[in-house]
């Protein structure tokens, strides 16, 4: 299955990345093989095997439920562009 | 054309833990922008989330307590999409592989009409920060407090068919989580959203119609408002020759109607993936053994006793069992009293009449537990009659007094059971009013008895109300003759 420039162009739309016009034909090529790797591993029997959901075989550890972190909203604010009151400020939001 | 609804729900309920669900955040209420942000929470580089076990624990009580399938091996994913009060630009959530599997949960939307709605599923997710869109010179301001909080959300089948059925589904959802102690409830602040996915259909159609979803409703009382609006927009709509379009509609709690979101250009495609960070949660048996063994009685359980062993009506125990604040005062009110029908009666008379009349809920309520059981008491023992417990109760529900006894005495309630001292006071109103006794003596039989309401009257009020009124009745048609 071969991917369209639009196809390219959405992908980087959604990851807000942006691109160059001059780009686009390359990444569409690479996207392109990568599906068809894909489309490769789909053709595996897959029959009585469970889904893989991470590489390690390890489970998930738990942390007690206790509040270990103290306020440092001066220090995490020191890199913030724009604040006030407090608060992050970012360009406006149209709802 | 007779038209039907059909609703699915999506409730996020915010768990009730310390901290936040990946980090060691607190997650109270009310703190001052960004002072319970860490850097897990605000997503700066080299963070990694670890999962908090209480947020676990809660989602497997509330699946246990929906009768559902427990997801013995869960997995967190990302939900990509870029909004500003999400930091990460993605939310940590459970998509293919949930805590909670298919559950179902019991509603009553009317009395004897009971409703067995299905639950899809319940999932484990991280809740998002908050834009404030006030003026700040043009820009938007954000708190990240609420990032990471946990959130448990709850996923219907689309099993009701009014907004009435809604309602009762999310109110037993509500009673569900507070009764096992998992989430404070508090819609007001947040603790429990919803969402609502309406679609109509003609009565007696198999497929469904394109369905809205509505986003942002807070309050029961929007809830049912908000659905019955959709309702009948998609009604009008499809009768004008319209069609519905899938779409996210926002309440509108000021006027009344649902409006179109447009700005979700993308909606729908968020990328799921696996987290990499977090590894898949495996619980075993021993592990939800032993959850179940800590289980409370939940409401359907209690409501069954109150009638099996209590001896309450149904619709009584049904009240009496809907809240767990509700349930916890009626239990200890009947064991300071020592009887439940009094208890039932005087928690859903008295004491919910002045609730519904002062607008408060029973948290609040001025008159203790103690206090309305040791009130029943003296009923009981009849130091007071039914008259002078309900001045009691007024008494003690605008704080004049500490307790029924002492204002049963400040107030001079307490009931004459004296047959002397009543024999006198009847003495007395008989000889003041001859011209009604004689009356009442000449008066054919079947009409006497209305007429002794008259003295019966004179004599409680001589007495203060403090005579036993089985006493003065039985001692003026003595006398009366």
């Amino acid at each position: 299955m071969a991917l369209e420039r639009s196809d390219v162009e959405k992908v980087a739309h959604l990851a807000r990345l942006k691109i160059e016009e001059n780009d686009i034909p390359e990444y569409t090529r690479n996207l392109t093989s990568i599906l068809e790797l894909v489309n490769q591993m789909q053709a595996v029997d897959i029959e009585g095997t469970d889904p893989l959901a991470h590489p390690l075989d390890a489970t998930q550890r738990l942390r007690h439920d206790e509040v270990t972190e103290s306020d440092q909203r001066e220090h995490f604010q020191q890199n913030a562009p724009a604040k006030e009151a407090g608060l992050f400020l970012v360009p406006k939001v149209i709802e | 054309m007779e038209w039907e609804a059909v609703i699915g729900l999506e409730i996020h309920v915010q768990l009730a833990t310390q901290s936040k669900i990946f980090s060691g955040a607190s997650i109270a209420f009310g703190a001052e922008p960004n002072t319970q942000a860490c850097a897990v929470d605000l997503g700066l580089p080299g963070i990694l989330p670890v999962l908090n076990e209480k947020a676990v624990e809660m989602a497997v009580k509330f699946g246990l307590g929906v009768e559902a399938e427990i997801g013995m091996k869960s997995v967190f994913e990302r939900k990509n999409y870029f909004y500003p009060d999400l930091p990460k630009g993605y939310q940590t959530t459970q998509n293919d592989l949930p805590i909670v599997g298919p559950g179902i949960i019991e509603v009553e939307p009317e009395e004897g009409k009971i409703r067995q709605i299905r639950i899809h599923h319940a999932h484990l997710e991280e809740d998002a920060g908050k834009s404030l869109h006030e003026d700040f010179h043009g820009m938007t301001g954000i708190d990240l407090n609420r990032a990471g909080t946990p959130l448990l959300e709850i996923v219907s089948e689309p099993d009701m068919r009014s907004a009435k059925e809604a309602i009762a589904y999310i109110k037993a959802i509500h009673s569900i989580v507070t009764y096992l102690g998992i989430s404070d409830g508090n819609m007001a602040e947040g603790s429990m959203r919803c969402d609502a996915n309406v679609s109509v259909r003609l009565k007696g159609e198999e497929k469904y119609g394109t369905r809205a979803e509505i986003k942002n409703i807070n309050s029961f009382k929007f809830i049912e408002k908000a659905i019955n609006h959709e309702i009948e927009r998609q009604i009008e709509l499809i009768e004008d020759g319209g069609k519905v379009v899938q779409e996210t509609r926002l309440y509108d709690a000021d006027k009344n109607e649902t409006r179109s979101m447009r700005s979700k250009e993308e909606a729908n495609d968020y990328r799921y993936f696996p987290c990499p960070d977090l590894l898949p949660v495996e619980l075993d048996e021993a592990y939800i053994e032993h959850i179940r063994a800590e289980m409370p009685e939940l409401p359907k359980q209690k409501k069954q006793r109150f009638i099996d062993e209590l001896g309450l009506s149904s619709y009584d125990a049904g009240v009496l069992s809907a809240t767990r604040p509700m349930a916890e005062y009626f239990e200890q009110v009947k064991e300071r009293c020592g009887d439940a029908k009094l208890a039932a009666n005087w928690v859903m008379g008295e004491l919910s009449g002045q609730m519904n009349k002062d607008g408060v809920e029973i948290e609040q309520s001025p008159v203790s537990a103690a206090q309305l059981g040791d009130l029943i008491k003296r009923v009981m023992d009849d130091t007071i009659n039914g008259k002078a417990a309900k001045q009691v109760f007024a008494a003690l529900w605008s704080g004049e007094g500490a307790s029924a006894d002492e204002i049963i005495e400040a107030k001079g309630l307490k009931q004459v059971t004296d047959t002397g001292a009543i024999a006198a006071v009847v003495d007395e109103v008989l000889a003041n009013n001859p011209q009604q006794v004689e009356q009442y003596q000449a008066a054919p039989e079947d009409k006497r008895g209305k007429m002794v309401g008259f003295f019966v009257g004179q004599v409680m009020k001589a007495s203060k109300g403090t005579a036993n009124p089985q006493m003065v009745n039985q001692l003026l048609k003595e006398k009366l003759g």
